[in-house]
């Protein structure tokens, strides 16, 4: 075992997930592949989407993955960071909304 | 080995690595680098290793079709990309004889349907223009492969696609993004503008017009230590970019993977991005990008007429394994039992989708 949890080079090791579990392997990746693809949405418009996605659940393989992936596709700096804001305005807003749960226990409680 | 190469001052830029008296102008130094890496020791698979996995190791030619010409090294441009190292310090451009030469062998040799006219920029060899007139007495399919901005670099050049049109050339453009950003950054400040302004001009003349019979192609190649993105996908972005935006039409978008040799190597070197560059090359390999390289079908002509069996190995000083290896001995019978010279660098062409002067081969 390593003496570190994220080591950069284990991102290409991903494909060895499946040497432990070949069918539940194989089938994600098939699957993960297929959602790739240009169709409804383009290729392109899903890697801009995986970024933002991959900052919502701090994934640093992903981030690393598509980072590459979407400016290798054509997104500028500023538009991936645009997508950054995206996930980072819905995690925030994902707190702050709860915030009327709270308002409304303490509404309750209050004379 | 490397570690003296030193971040570039924008003077530089400006001009090519030959210029600088740069270390990797020195054709050895970038060949030990491609064979051994940059610390000596590589662990990548050598590419004929691949080859012979293929099945074909020796590579050989399949017919020659084409002649890819570099008329000479001379730019208006110093893009950070570029393998022939050209930039408008370069004085190596090719000689009337060497056109006659060139010439001569394409009237012997009609089973040669296409010249590929490159360079630098090929319009600014002051015989380019007698040059193509000749070959298109021949009746041959001409290609040119023009920077779009030569065209307003100076009043000489205005009337570029009007010569274009008159002799009916197929214009392959250079074009990195259909954005200003990318590829101001990859050919210069500006370029961009001047670029949409040449391709205007051309479509005004009638290229990349449906039914005209005038074919403009673009050229993308990615501004960065990265592999093209799937050209079909890019070809409708960059349609419906150009038109929504400026009102340009083409025919065809080529994405071209950028080879590690000459300014292209050099930013790879010096941006730490080499060796995660090739190990991305290597493990993009695809045998049936192999199959279809261009080298198979082209013949690569330097501006001092001597052989090679590309442009990349023409940078490289990789004369073709032939005794007739210049175009005043050109022998087209002995030219196809060669055996095609190979290196690491040929990795650029068999990554993915695979890549070549046409684009992706696979």
């Amino acid at each position: 075992m390593s003496n570190h949890y994220y080591n950069a080079d284990d991102l290409k090791k991903f494909g060895q997930v499946a040497d432990f579990q070949k069918n539940l392997g194989d089938s994600f990746f098939k699957y993960y592949n297929e959602v790739f693809k240009d169709s409804e949405l383009t290729a392109r418009e899903k890697s801009l989407i995986a970024l933002a996605v991959s900052h919502a659940v701090q994934c640093p393989y992903c981030i690393d993955a598509y980072s590459s992936d979407a400016y290798e596709k054509g997104w500028s700096e500023g538009q991936m960071m645009e997508a950054v804001h995206v996930a980072c305005a819905i995690r925030g807003g994902a707190s702050l909304v709860h915030g009327v749960q709270m308002m409304n226990k303490v509404k309750d409680i209050a004379m | 080995m490397i570690e003296d190469i030193k971040e570039v001052t924008e003077k530089e830029r400006k001009i090519s690595l030959h210029g600088q008296h740069h270390k990797l102008a020195n054709v050895q130094e970038q060949l030990d680098v491609l064979e051994h890496g940059l610390t000596g020791n590589s662990t990548l698979t050598p590419f004929r290793e691949n080859l012979k996995q293929s099945g074909l190791f020796p590579l050989k030619p399949t017919s020659i079709e084409i002649l890819q010409i570099n008329v000479g090294k001379m730019c208006n441009q110093v893009c950070k990309h570029c393998h022939v190292d050209a930039g408008p310090d370069r004085r190596e451009i090719m000689t009337k004889e060497t056109m006659q030469q060139c010439i001569d062998a394409l009237k012997k040799n009609s089973s040669i349907k296409t010249v590929d006219l490159t360079g630098g920029a090929p319009e600014m060899n002051p015989d380019f223009r007698w040059f193509v007139e000749e070959i298109k007495k021949l009746n041959k399919q001409v290609i040119v492969r023009c920077n779009l901005t030569i065209i307003l670099a100076n009043k000489k050049y205005n009337d570029l696609p009007e010569f274009y049109k008159q002799h009916h050339i197929e214009v392959v453009c250079s074009l990195p993004f259909y954005t200003a950003d990318r590829t101001d950054r990859q050919r210069g400040n500006h370029v961009f503008e001047k670029s949409i302004q040449a391709l205007q001009m051309l479509n005004e003349t009638g290229y990349g017009i449906e039914g005209t019979g005038l074919i403009l192609n673009l050229v993308y190649n990615p501004a960065g230590a990265f592999l093209p993105p799937l050209q079909s996908s890019l070809e409708k972005e960059y349609k419906d970019a150009l038109m929504e935006r400026f009102g340009i039409r083409f025919n065809q978008l080529f994405a071209i993977t950028n080879l590690p040799i000459s300014r292209f190597l050099d930013y790879l070197v010096r941006t730490n991005n080499y060796e995660s560059y090739m190990e991305k090359l290597v493990n993009a390999y695809n045998p049936a990008a192999a199959e279809n390289v261009m080298c198979r079908n082209t013949i690569s002509i330097g501006w001092d007429g001597y052989l090679y069996d590309c442009d990349f190995n023409q940078m490289l000083e990789l004369k073709v394994s032939d005794p007739s290896n210049h175009i005043s001995q050109f022998n087209k019978e002995s030219l196809s039992q060669r055996s095609i010279k190979t290196g690491q660098h040929c990795y650029g062409c068999t990554a993915g989708a695979g890549s070549s002067c046409g684009g992706a081969v696979a």
